[in-house]
């Protein structure tokens, strides 16, 4: 999702017999749902799991901000730039709720930004494709942010106690921008013939890359299984992948606009939508830095954060001098 | 990067208009109090959340530590005669 493929560092899925007796009272307290707390014992994979994945999950929340960044200057509306300065500060909040909570895993702050800034760190694949016109940014919010709603959901009732709490936080916010994004889209689709056009066009390109979101199929993934027995997955890819199909195909008729799979149709059978092959070499290229806009991304990334070095220089030396001050004081 | 300094951990505690005391709510960084109730107003009350702030410096607060879950909570466990429903009251008194 926002986290994609995060690997576990296990090879195969451990009996209870097989486990220390700490492992086994730690399991145990996983499967009685007891939320496991900071300073608790923990396996150290389980610990560097959740470092990599609530951590791909900060830096897409903070690189997401880029793609709708891009139309705050251009927003059609007073309204609609208000609306779109809120929901992309939103955005810089979510990242910063879940930085803190990577942080109570043993993980600094500057290590987490030198680990983005240079790279090393992944984020979502889709905020490496571009927003080309308005009607992206209601794309956006009714897809992607509907796609990361279907996830986060779940993982409100995740294991570890700090992660569910940013979720919790998080999902409150997520459903204005899904409604703002939908909003968006439904004016465009109701406008005219060139308003619902580029409605079409921003749904045509931003379809499959939505899909995308929920990673390649982990039914057999060793790393899937032990995250789903930690509960810091609740649901399998596909499974979401398909709640979210069969949500959003309704929601694309009621506008009047077409999913842009000829092999999409309703299983009665299944009580599913099917839906087509999605195209597994474009999102490996994107995770490899290969996609549309990933070096812009970073670029733009590093360049804000050496710009603002010196307000953050500023900031210490005011700290330190008022600190000074307050010691002479007291001496 | 010029500088390595990490701001220091705050912990933040929100008061919302509804006569309930501050409650924690999360933690940021900043270079110093003033910052962190900036900060604090940004990220955890754009939703008018609070009606007042705290903020304390993470490495000052003292907490009990897991392992001593046992020994400082559980004589708790056993003196159930501390609630109300340990007491049965005649059903013709009605409510007491």
């Amino acid at each position: 999702m926002y986290a994609q493929m995060v690997k576990t560092g296990v090879e195969h899925i451990q009996s209870k017999e097989e486990m220390s007796p700490e492992e086994r009272a730690f399991q145990d307290r996983v499967d009685a749902d007891i939320r496991i707390e900071p300073k608790e014992w923990m396996p150290e994979a389980y610990r560097k799991t959740l470092i990599r994945q609530i951590s791909q999950h900060a830096h897409s929340e903070i690189i997401g901000m880029q793609p709708e960044g891009n139309w705050i200057t251009r927003a059609p509306t007073l309204e609609r730039k208000a609306i779109l300065l809120a929901k992309v500060q939103d955005e810089a909040g979510h990242g910063l709720y879940l930085y803190c909570a990577a942080e109570t895993l043993g993980v600094s702050r500057d290590e987490l930004l030198e680990q983005l800034n240079s790279g090393k760190a992944k984020y979502s694949s889709i905020f490496n494709y571009p927003t080309l016109t308005w009607a992206d940014i209601g794309a956006i919010g009714w897809l992607v942010d509907g796609a990361a709603i279907m996830n986060q959901v779940p993982l409100q009732r995740c294991s570890y106690g700090p992660y569910s709490r940013a979720m919790i936080r998080i999902c409150k916010e997520e459903s204005f921008h899904q409604r703002q994004g939908y909003d968006a889209m439904t004016k465009l689709a109701r406008g005219t013939p060139e308003q619902k056009q580029m409605a079409q066009d921003a749904l045509n390109r931003w379809w499959w890359p939505s899909l995308m979101m929920f990673g390649p199929s982990d039914a057999e993934s060793v790393h899937s299984a032990q995250s789903l027995r930690w509960k810091i997955k609740i649901n399998s890819n596909d499974e979401l992948r398909q709640k979210f199909v069969d949500q959003t195909v309704p929601q694309a008729e009621y506008l009047g606009l077409t999913v842009p799979d000829p092999d999409l149709k309703w299983n009665a059978e299944r009580g599913h939508y099917d839906f087509g092959e999605i195209n597994w070499d474009e999102f490996y290229q994107v995770i490899a830095g290969n996609g549309p806009c990933n070096r812009q991304r970073l670029r733009t990334r590093v360049k804000a954060y050496e710009e603002g070095q010196w307000v953050r220089d500023a900031a210490d030396a005011y700290a330190a001098k008022k600190a000074a001050r307050a010691q002479v004081k007291a001496a | 990067m010029t500088n390595k300094k990490e701001w220091p951990l705050w912990e933040v505690f929100i008061r919302s208009q509804h006569g309930l005391a501050h409650r924690h709510v999360g933690s940021l960084h900043a270079s110093d109090a003033e910052m962190a109730i900036m900060n604090a107003r940004d990220v955890y009350t754009r939703r008018n959340e609070g009606v007042s702030i705290w903020v304390v410096r993470a490495s000052d607060i003292a907490a009990s530590s897991p392992g001593e879950k046992g020994p400082l909570f559980d004589p708790a466990n056993s003196k159930v005669y501390r609630h109300p429903t340990f007491y049965e009251i005649p059903e013709e008194l009605g409510h007491m």
